[in-house]
């Protein structure tokens, strides 16, 4: 599904992607787990077509096309979904008036016609029941005096929404209490299935605990330095990443 | 491809208004250009005015020629030459066309990404009203249901005519002549506007909009209105429509006058999308507006605008809280791109005990334009416990346009409670990104996050009025970012 190969990236003239390799199969789920400041988010916003990054060598193939040539709408029309590490507040801009215009442009783009009010609205309330949300949130502004976790799980929610095919999830469990762990990992599990995969950027066993991956990664100083099964995520959380690199 | 083709439906449309009969045929009924008081006792005779109607115009004529024209720090603009004016033509013709068909099918495009009615978009495109729809038995009907509850709408030129006792009361009661320069120079020559008269105890059932009105008369280069409301009416006044609307006058002067007497409430909405000039900044319409209302014991005024249009707005709709009890409300969007510049804001002058003022405003900078907020909160030593709250946000695009904020805040007393608050943001590169990143294209993003900006005013519109001047600002900014 994703294909990555030896991908450089830079940013005001700072090298941070340094050759990264990663290849993840249709319904697959993999970890990346790395120190801080490591290149993990901007790895993240480099899949998602943030141009703020330079891409100076290496390819990212998706679905067979080649995705470093699309817009980061565009992405997100082909199925590319990020949660971010830190979630962006819109004032003024419901939840729910976000999600409709986000969930009909990518219609649009897959001609598909837009949703009638009703359905949406159905479709809301029910991952809004997934995820545990009460219905209060869809008329609250975009994530704005949103607490840490209820950003989160509102990321989740837009995922559950927009169905994507590929979820990259930067840190979603930070910020979530145990039990808001528990919900949304949950109801990422639900979202799991043979033709959606996930990339899950974590720091800690407590996600990979709930939402058990098929690969773990390190990515250590713009490389991905080792790779393994969900072993590896224990082995780390015992020693630390000094004894990898 | 959408943004250029926009762009160039705006430009033509505003460009080709000339052709689709939004000017006048200038011939017979035209007095020659300057300003004297021959002048006056032209327009004044022309008018059928009685006499007091020209002694009011004449005294202001008089101060008008005492006063300096005015300076400001944050306008630039060519001094304007009141001799080049001609300050009458009879009512305009407009050019008829026989159905929509023979509209200029981009105009009708743009009227329709503003989602105007398809009777509202042949009254703007000039289709011949009696062949195309009774628009004329619905205003008749309307005014039938008006003059039952005793609610007089009419033609400022009717008013002097017919009600010339209200208008002698309460003409220039709220705004005099010596107010402002161009207070007077408009009390002097003004050409027409609306007359609005609500009785006592009366709620005006529906939105009074200038809409029927300017089919009778058309607007005016120094439009007057009046609106007078009686003991614990209701009104709520709508001036101005979406669509772009040029004038060959360059120098707009209007005054708008309210008197909300005991307990009434009065709602004034307004969009004003006049031409701008062109991207360079040449042309479009100079508006120089005095608004101002008088609000007495327990009575409510309330200034909603949206402004998009204009080369250069100069506009600070205020209130005077003169009732124990009274309110004043302003809520403001002006956007500004190009080399627009705009200086509004608002006057909230409490006299009475216990009056409350709110203001809200938002302004939006594009391109190379300038926006200011200018605004001042007074209050006297005989209004005691009075209150403010004043917001003024800005929102910048890019970063060759500019926003200032000029409060002003004078309390003579030390039991009222004045708060303000201002802020500046500019559209985030990583808003942007986040929205895109769901899917959201750049143009439609910039509009969600302006809309959701405005929206503490755009929910003071009425209804219809709001969905209208959401997309005005939409296609306002469309390729505005930086
Ligand atoms: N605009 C920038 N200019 C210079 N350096 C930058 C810029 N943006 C990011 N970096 C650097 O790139 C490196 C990688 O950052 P990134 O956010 O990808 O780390 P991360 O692995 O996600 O870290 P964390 O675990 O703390 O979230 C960091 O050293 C960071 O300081
Ligand atoms: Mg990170």
């Amino acid at each position: 599904m994703l294909k990555i190969e030896n991908l450089h990236c830079e940013i005001e003239g700072n090298s941070i992607l340094k050759g990264i390799n990663l290849s993840i199969g249709s319904g697959e789920t993999h970890a990346i787990m790395g120190p801080n400041g490591s290149g993990k988010s901007t790895l993240s916003s480099v899949i998602a077509g943030d141009e703020s990054y330079e891409i100076t060598s290496g390819s990212i193939q998706f679905l067979g096309k080649d995705l470093l040539d699309f817009s980061a709408e565009e992405r997100a029309h082909l199925g590319v979904f990020l949660s971010f590490q830190y979630p962006i507040e819109i004032p003024g801009v419901s939840v729910s008036n976000f999600l409709k215009t986000a969930l009909n442009e990518c219609r649009k783009a897959n001609d598909l016609p837009p949703l009638s009010a009703r359905d949406m609205l159905a479709l809301m309330k029910s991952n809004l029941e997934l995820l545990q949300m009460n219905s209060d949130f869809l008329s609250r502004s975009m994530n704005a005096g949103f607490s840490g976790g209820e950003k989160k799980r509102n990321e989740i929610f837009q995922l559950a929404m927009l169905e994507p095919k590929i979820c990259v999830l930067d840190e979603t469990d930070s910020g979530l209490d145990i039990d808001a762990l528990k919900v949304v990992a949950n109801g990422v599990n639900k979202l799991r299935n043979n033709s959606r995969s996930f990339l899950i950027i974590t720091h800690y066993q407590r996600l990979l605990d709930h939402i058990s991956p098929d690969h773990v990664h390190v990515l250590v100083g713009g490389k991905i330095i080792k790779s393994g099964g969900p072993e590896l995520a224990l082995e780390l959380e015992k020693n630390g990443y000094d004894k990898l690199c | 491809m959408e943004k250029k083709d926009e762009k160039k439906i705006i430009k033509e449309f505003t460009e080709k208004s000339y052709k689709y009969g939004f000017v006048s045929n200038f011939d017979s009924d035209t007095i020659p250009k300057g300003l004297s008081e021959q002048t006056i006792k032209l327009i004044s005779k022309k008018k059928k005015e009685p006499k007091w109607m020209l002694q009011k115009r004449l005294e202001a004529f008089g101060i008008l020629k005492e006063m300096p024209p005015p300076q400001w720090a944050k306008l630039k603009f060519k001094e304007i030459d009141l001799q080049k004016i001609i300050y009458y033509s009879a009512p305009k013709q407009k050019v008829s066309l026989k159905s929509l068909d023979e509209a200029d099918p981009e105009l009708i495009k743009t009227f329709n990404k503003l989602g105007i009615s398809i009777e509202e978009q042949k009254r703007l495109a000039g289709v011949a009203v009696d062949i195309v729809i009774d628009s004329v038995s619905v205003s008749t009907s309307f005014k039938d249901k008006l003059a039952e509850l005793g609610i007089i709408f009419c033609s400022m030129s009717e008013a002097v005519k017919n009600h010339g006792d209200l208008v002698k009361k309460y003409i220039g009661s709220v705004v005099p002549p010596k107010d402002n320069y161009f207070a007077a120079l408009n009390s002097a020559v003004f050409s027409d506007g609306s007359f609005c008269y609500i009785p006592k105890g009366v709620k005006c059932p529906m939105e009074l909009s200038t809409y029927f009105r300017i089919n009778e008369a058309g607007t005016g280069q120094f439009e007057r209105t009046l609106i007078i409301a009686e003991e614990n009416s209701t009104v709520s006044y709508l001036e101005g429509c979406t669509a772009p609307q040029r004038d060959e006058n360059q120098l707009h002067a209007a005054i708008v006058e309210i008197v909300a007497l005991d307990s009434s409430d009065v709602k004034y909405s307004t969009v004003q999308n006049w031409y701008p000039g062109n991207k360079d900044g040449k042309g479009g319409v100079y508006n120089f507006v005095t608004k101002r209302g008088i609000a007495y014991r327990n009575a409510k005024i309330s200034w909603t605008q949206v402004e998009t249009g204009s080369s250069i707005t100069w506009k600070y709709p205020s209130c005077i809280l003169k009732g124990d009890g009274s309110i004043g409300e302003f809520f403001s969007i002006a956007v500004t791109k190009n080399y627009q510049q705009a200086d509004t804001g608002t006057k909230m002058i409490h006299m009475g005990k216990n009056t409350k003022s709110t203001i809200i405003s938002k302004g939006i900078s594009a391109g190379f334009s300038n926006n200011s907020y200018r605004g001042l909160v007074k209050i006297n030593r005989s209004a005691k416990k009075a209150r403010n709250f004043s917001q003024c946000d800005s929102l910048l695009m890019g970063d060759k346009c500019g926003a200032h904020t000029f409060p002003y805040i004078d309390v003579k007393n030390n039991c009222s409670i004045v708060e303000h608050e201002a802020t500046t943001s500019k559209i985030g590169e990583d808003q942007l990104f986040y929205c895109n990143q769901r899917g959201i294209p750049e143009q439609e993003a910039i509009a969600l996050i302006v809309n959701g900006y405005c929206k503490d005013v755009l929910q003071k519109l009425p209804m219809e009025f709001a969905v209208e001047a959401r997309k005005l600002l939409e296609i306002t900014l469309e390729d505005s970012v930086g």
